[in-house]
Parts: C-alpha cells; structure tokens; sequence
C-alpha cells in the first residue's frame, strides 16, 4: 500500500484524525499542543493522534496528500479541515463545536 | 529587515494587500525538536480583497500557494491572519 493510501485509510476509518508533532500527552510543538488543546475542548476525548516525527514518510506524505504545507492537519471524517490557526478560528465561532457534534460517538 | 521576510513580501505583492505585516518570531522557537531543520516562525498579517469570497481554507491555501517553495524551506511554520479591507 503505497503512503497516500496509508493516509487515506487512516482519515476515513477514524472519524477525528490530528496529524500532529508528538503525542496529546506530549506535544513536541506549540501549534500541534493548541490543536490538541481545541479537539478536548469540544468535548473529544478520544481521537486518533498520528505523530508525524515518527515517521519521515507519514510527515511528508500528509503534506502533499492535502497540499498543505504545515502541520498539525485535522481531519473530520475524512476530509481536511485544516492546521492550529484554522482550528481556533472555527473554535472561536463555534463551528468546529457543531462539526464534532456526535462525530465521536460514531 | 531579514531576508525571508522581504522575499515573503515580494511573492505576496502578488496578492495586491493594502496592509501587510509580517513578524519573525523564531527566536521563541529555537532549539524544540520542529526547528531543527532550520526554517523560521513567522506570524503574517494581511489584508487584499483577493480574499473576498472565500473561506479561511481557501484563504489559507491561497497564501501558501503564493509562497511557494518558501514553505519548504524558508518557512517552518507561519501563522495566517488573512482579511478583505471590509473585515479588518
């Protein structure tokens, strides 16, 4: 399976998806840290972490798999939703809220 | 002024921004494991009706987009604040 298909596997058979840098308990960078900090804040307490420092193909691959070129990436049942500043802008306006809304519980 | 940020300013010229700012905040980054690759931290603020009409993404995606190749060298993480002169 080639990483591309990795990646699409991994955002579609989990409904919440954080590529990030580190894990939730031990986030290895500010951005990553705050989007962690968002998802629980929604009230998701589980959620699949994906830490792109342990893998160069993962880091690079989810890059080009969304053409964005920065992480952490968030995914909502699939589909990208974007990095650290995105995610507290739909925080702030309570659209990430409804987005997750019951994801979870899937 | 540094290097980076005057080529930033040069690619974005594209974009026709009333407003733009660009802040170098790598010096409060260095040293943790992302910045190791080299690159910077840079915090932009712009403001160009090329936004108008379009979602944070799209905006978001229009910046990196303009920078280009800057993203995968230059630029190890850039903070977006993208506004239409109506909004800011």
């Amino acid at each position: 399976m080639s990483i591309q298909d990795t990646i699409r596997e991994t955002v579609t058979s989990n409904p919440v998806v954080l590529f990030m840098k580190g894990s939730p308990t031990f986030p290895q960078c500010g951005f990553s840290a705050r989007a962690v900090q968002i998802i629980k804040a929604c009230g998701i307490a589980k959620f699949a972490a994906i830490d792109v420092l342990q893998d160069p193909e993962i880091r690079q691959g989810i890059k080009e798999f969304s053409s964005w070129p920065t992480i952490p990436q968030l995914y909502i049942k699939g589909e990208f939703i974007g990095g650290s500043d995105i995610m507290t802008e739909l925080y702030q306006n309570g659209e990430l809220q409804k987005m997750l809304e019951g994801v979870a519980a899937e | 002024m540094s290097d980076t940020i005057r080529l930033m300013q040069d690619k974005l010229a594209t974009l026709a921004p009333q407003h733009i700012d660009i802040r170098d905040d790598s010096a409060k980054h260095a040293g943790h494991a992302g910045a190791r690759a080299g690159g910077g931290h840079y915090q932009l603020y712009i403001v160009s009706d090329a936004f108008a009409g379009l979602t944070t993404l799209a905006r978001h995606r229009l910046v990196y987009d303009t920078l280009g190749e800057m993203m995968q060298v230059r630029i190890h993480a850039l903070s977006i604040s993208a506004k239409t002169a109506q909004e800011s």
